[in-house]
């Protein structure tokens, strides 16, 4: 508690336009280092109060126990769709996959202008000139997962010419692995300046790309690592920062995300910016959705209960959702042959 | 953007049904009281009267204790451990199949959030069942000498603030133990007794080996100092307890009290800080604050005490307080308008003698019986609300400098139920363990109940166990080696 | 050792209180006088005698009051002048007490077990004034006294055993359905007021101080009201021992007078009324009931009219009446 970020002038830390040279002003600021090196990041993420992961545990479990029904519900499923990044990442994708998801996208329940789109539709970087051209006109954002997702084991140069790539193809939001391996073996810097160059590539050009960092807890393993990779990728100037890739066990969880939203929020109040939190993969059922955007509400507040601020990463989940929305509009179950396989 | 407004969702009141009127439990089946006295039990969330319960008299309390004696001797004493043991599993069952109903009607007549009774009470009752189920074969193995023998007849008062589990406490391993058992319930909270008496039926328990007899004050006193009796378990005040101690004196009658307390919650300035918030939640506003090992003094070190403090009311502002029934109330109502009455006084108290008070904004129903979570910051170690024991959902907060300063201002009560410390540092919380004087600490989590965990307090918190191995002591006379 | 054991001798030889008292005195010194045959049969210069005194605090003062009383042997002859503790010197003792716990309940276990086992040395090597004292309060031959020394230094070595076994015997590790280490074992339960039998002035006298100090209490004890010699001897063998000053607190004098302060003092944490018994003027019921108002922990004597059977094997029950079970919860987590 100490060592989180005096209490400054939070107004006077919102960074005009968030340039790399404000984002560095802010993190020397908030870590109090003159030089953001190893040593000091170190310093700085490892005197973050720590997560007593059983109480973190019992808190999300909590949270899961809300029991949200009639309004309440329908208003959450319809945000929910609004929220979700429809993703597809397979080494099988294709052009005319890709379109079929962007039509979901676009239309999630044919035939019922009601239904909302989605935030978002995420795929690998040589699908995003598809993506955008089947989202044109929608507001539908195409994000591209990068820099040699999901492992991220390419160099960096490589990492950026592909997060390059995906921005020169029109890319609206690019998903970055961080270098997990550097992360755990305490080189810091190295993971905030791949984040800090990584967020120059999506500016380039004029292109202002926003940019989720994936912290892929799954590979983080304990909640300490999370909040610290949390702050670290917030001060290096992450949009959003996401739970996971979806391709490593566990994916996202109610209590990392748990521990995600309690660092934005602290975040904000330190610094007056405001960073989205995306859970993705593992998020299959409209039952689980209502219980993260409790989650977000009660932990991090209704600031962030909005697609701008809150993004869940699925393909599955859309499906339910919809069912479960059929379902409070007849009032009968509804079925899989009536909701559309992309 | 709309607020996420969550839409009532209320448990159905229909899986139980209370009758307008409930006779006592003897020997097996309800009787009308020989005097006929009555009294009513009420719903304190919406002051409806629930049912009219009967008010055990002395010729009652008598046939009761007659009862349990010649079930002691003509049937549970001699019955071998192992039979004990299926009576007891099968009470855990029936009350796990029984859940909901238990539930609901827990909340009905004490008027906890529905959350509570539903995920807390009733579980942790049927486990503490199962748990001393168990043991009732196994007494020679409990660390009490060779075939350890029950004292005979247990008569026993519990409180209004866990009912259903303050019974399971006392009954489960009274029984195993090979007593049998005359229990009084709680004045304003009788009605789960009643319905574990009906349960019992359901399990066939031979007549007379529990007993429910209903009623107040008085009732409890007749229980208590009945010359039948030969064992005595009692939780509530310390007042009442010091009273009954007194009573027992000079006879060969055993007393368990479990009294009241005044537990220190200690946040060091390197605690898991949004895990020490919900624990400070937890500890004082988990069932209103009705709890004897509540949290109710916060020892926050003082480097850190704004931000715990602004986190702690930034938390407070998310609690749900209202109807009792729905699933996503947090914060339910005070049990009866006594207790209402002594927590709006203290906390008066505690404004009048310059404590800065807060609470937490929330809207208070027009019926019933309700108190928002309130914290007290300013408290200095002299006011009334940093010494008494208030039993309701106000926190005091002061602040110390160092590890010992926390130890000597948690240590500074007469009571030592329960204490809390939050620290990131191995060594200081077996430290600080060492240290206070307190039946049981939590270390990094706060509130935690389990049937095999001894729980009991030091000091004038009261003597002798509940729970574990160590909960089976006071039903035993140790045997000879 | 030696001059006190001759003034038992002296003592009751010019006053000639009584045939048998004089027998037993005498086998005393025979039984003595074979085992080490320097002996003279005859004074050969006046005895210093020993002044009586309470134990405070590591100190021996008088009674503040000023007073004393009277101790005569079994048959009635002059033995000593006791000081006759006050309330106010059980106030100073308590006092005492409550300072000297928190750093004997903090020793290691196994520093409390040396410190103890220490004790039952100094015990034995005073063995021959121990054997006079209880032979002349309690009426037993030579033998007899031997006997009950032997049995008191051995149960004071078998209590000594115990400090570092104690927590494993009556601790558990508790199995809770949830991710928490969880733990309960027994503490000290602070201040212990002990009334020590009135009749067994040694072997009881050991037996219920002993286990109340196995754990870290410390202890207020008063002694047997008539034969308190042992006690203060005891305390003397205390003073030199490495046993911490205000650990034990010996207060000599009316049972009947001092025992209620004690009952009722809220700084006490808990009483064993064992001395209650055959005490003038005072029941253990009474006791009890003024003990009720800081909810002490009160053991009752086994027996109503006579006192248990010192020589039987104890079993843990008197270092447990004086412990609290602490149960200590941590969450598991990584």
């Amino acid at each position: 508690m100490t060592t989180t970020a005096p209490s400054h002038d939070a107004d006077a830390l919102v960074p005009a336009g968030r340039g790399s040279a404000q984002i560095a002003d802010l993190a020397r600021t908030v870590t109090g280092a003159a030089t953001l090196d190893d040593a000091s990041l170190r310093r700085y993420l490892h005197g973050l109060p720590g997560v007593d992961k059983v109480g973190a545990d019992g808190r999300a479990a909590q949270l899961g126990t809300r029991s949200i029904k009639t309004t309440a519900k329908a208003w959450g499923l319809d945000l929910a769709i609004r929220m979700i990044d429809l993703t597809t990442l397979e080494g099988a994708d294709t052009p005319g996959k890709v379109r079929a998801l962007a039509a979901k996208a676009r239309q999630p329940v044919p035939g019922d202008p009601t239904c909302p789109p989605v935030a978002a539709v995420c795929v690998y970087n040589d699908m995003v000139g598809v993506a955008k051209e089947a989202v044109a006109g929608t507001g539908i954002k195409v994000a591209a997962v990068s820099t040699a997702f999901p492992s991220g084991r390419a160099s960096s140069a490589v990492r950026l010419l592909d997060t390059a790539d995906a921005v020169a193809a029109g890319a609206d939001e690019i998903d970055m692995v961080i270098d997990r391996g550097a992360f755990l073996s305490g080189r810091y810097a190295k993971v905030y300046e791949d984040i800090v160059a990584t967020r120059e590539a999506c500016h380039a050009g004029g292109r202002d790309a926003h940019l989720k960092v994936i912290l892929e807890t799954g590979e983080l393993v304990t909640y300490d690592n999370v909040r610290r990779a949390s702050w670290l990728a917030m001060l290096a100037g992450a949009d959003f920062i996401k739970t996971s890739t979806g391709k490593v066990a566990p994916a996202a969880t109610l209590p990392v995300t748990v521990v995600m939203l309690e660092a934005v929020r602290d975040f904000r109040r330190d610094t007056g910016v405001q960073v989205g939190v995306k859970p993705a993969g593992g998020i299959k059922t409209a039952k689980d959705a209502l219980k993260y955007l409790v989650a977000v509400n009660e932990v991090a507040g209704e600031d962030w209960l909005d697609p701008d601020w809150f993004r869940f990463g699925a393909s599955s989940l859309l499906n339910d959702v919809l069912l479960q929305r059929e379902k409070m509009r007849t009032g009968w179950y509804s079925g899989p042959d009536y909701v559309t396989v992309d | 953007m709309p607020s996420f407004e969550y839409a009532p969702a209320p448990e159905s009141r229909a899986v139980v049904d209370i009758a307008s009127s409930y006779g006592l439990f003897i020997d097996g089946e309800f009787t009308e009281p020989v005097d006929g006295s009555t009294f009513k039990t009420v719903n304190p969330a919406t002051e409806e009267v629930l049912a009219e319960v009967s008010e055990a008299g002395q010729a009652d309390i008598d046939r009761a204790v007659a009862a349990a004696r010649r079930a002691h001797t003509e049937v549970w004493g001699p019955m071998p451990g192992r039979e004990r043991a299926k009576y007891l599993f099968r009470i855990a069952r029936l009350l796990a199949e029984r859940s909901r109903e238990f539930a609901v009607l827990e909340t009905l007549d004490n008027g906890k959030p529905i959350r509570e009774s539903r995920d807390v009470d009733v579980p942790t009752a049927a486990a503490h069942f199962f748990y001393y189920a168990g043991w009732a074969d196994k007494l020679d193995h409990a660390g009490y000498g060779p075939n350890p023998r029950p004292h005979g007849v247990a008569a026993q008062v519990i409180p209004w603030n866990f009912p259903l589990l303050m019974l399971a406490w006392k009954i489960a391993p009274a029984l195993a133990a090979g007593n049998t058992v005359v229990l009084k319930p709680a004045e304003t909270t009788p009605l789960s007794a009643l319905l574990f008496a009906d349960l019992l039926l359901q399990a066939d328990l031979p007549p007379g080996v529990v007993n429910i007899v209903t009623g107040a004050r008085e009732t409890g006193s007749m229980l208590v100092t009945h010359r039948g009796v030969d064992k005595i378990a009692f939780t509530g005040s310390t007042a009442v307890g010091k009273r009954i101690a007194r009573e027992l004196a000079g006879t060969r009658k055993h007393a368990t009290l479990e009294l009241g307390g005044k537990a220190a919650n200690i946040v060091f300035d390197d605690a898991p800080v949004d895990q020490a918030i919900e624990g400070i939640v937890n500890g004082i506003y988990f069932n209103q604050g009705q709890v004897c090992c509540a949290g109710s003094r916060l020892l926050v070190q003082e480097s850190v005490a704004e931000e715990v403090v602004e986190r702690l009311k930034s938390r407070l502002g998310t609690l749900r307080l209202g109807d009792p029934m729905d699933k996503n109330t947090d914060v339910g109502a005070i049990n009866s308008p006594q207790q209402l009455e002594r927590i709006t006084r203290l906390a008066d108290a505690g404004t009048a003698e310059g404590a800065t008070r807060w609470t937490a904004a929330c809207e208070i129903p027009a019926t019933g019986y309700w108190f928002a979570p309130t914290v007290f910051t300013d408290v200095s170690a002299a006011h009334q609300i940093a010494r008494e024991e208030i039993f309701g959902p106000v926190l005091s907060v002061m602040t110390f400098r160092t590890p010992q300063e926390a130890v000597a201002k948690a240590n500074n009560t007469p009571y030592g139920l329960s204490a809390g410390v939050w620290t990131e540092k191995g060594s200081r919380i077996l430290w600080m363990a060492d240290q206070l004087r307190a039946g049981v600490v939590w270390a990094n989590t706060f509130n935690r109940f389990d049937p095999t965990s001894p729980f009991g307090g030091y000091k004038e918190s009261g003597h002798g166990r509940e729970g574990g191995r160590h909960g089976l002591a006071p039903y035993l006379i140790e045997g000879a080696h | 050792m030696a001059a006190a054991k001759a003034s038992a001798v002296k003592r009751t030889a010019p006053q000639g209180d009584g045939a048998a008292e004089d027998d037993v005195v005498v086998e005393a010194t025979t039984a003595r006088a074979s085992s080490s045959s320097a002996q003279s049969p005859a004074p050969a210069r006046i005895d210093v005698r020993k002044t009586y005194k309470l134990f405070i605090g590591g100190a021996f003062p008088r009674s503040e009051s000023g007073r004393t009383y009277e101790v005569t042997t079994a048959t009635g002859s002059f033995a000593a002048n006791a000081a006759q503790g006050s309330r106010k010197d059980a106030r100073e003792a308590v006092v005492a007490a409550r300072a000297a716990q928190p750093g004997w309940a903090g020793a290691t276990a196994y520093n409390r077990g040396q410190v103890l086992y220490r004790v039952a040395e100094l015990l034995e090597g005073r063995r021959e004034q121990f054997v006079a004292e209880v032979s002349a309060g309690e009426g037993l031959s030579t033998d007899a006294a031997h006997a009950v020394v032997s049995d008191a230094v051995d149960r004071w070595v078998w209590y000594a055993g115990w400090t570092d076994k104690v927590a494993q015997v009556a601790g558990s590790a508790n199995p809770v359905a949830g991710p928490y280490f969880n733990i309960s074992a027994p503490e000290p339960t602070g201040v212990v007021a002990l009334l020590a039998p009135q009749q067994s002035s040694l072997l009881g006298l050991v037996s219920v101080l002993a286990p109340a100090l196995v754990t870290g209490n410390a202890v207020v004890l008063v002694s047997s009201e008539r034969r308190p010699l042992p006690a203060i001897t005891l305390a003397e063998v205390l003073a030199t021992s490495d046993v911490p000053k205000g650990v034990v607190n010996v207060l000599t004098g009316r049972t009947a007078e001092i025992a209620p302060h004690l009952a009722g003092h809220m700084d006490v944490n808990a009483i064993d009324l064992t001395g209650a018994v055959g005490a003038d003027g005072v029941t253990w019921g009474e006791l009890e009931a003024i003990a009720a108002d800081n909810v002490k922990r009160v053991l009752r004597p086994e027996l109503d009219e006579a006192e248990e059977d010192w020589t039987r094997s104890p079993g843990l029950r008197r270092v447990l009446a004086f412990t609290e079970t602490k149960t200590v919860w941590h969450p598991k987590g990584v």
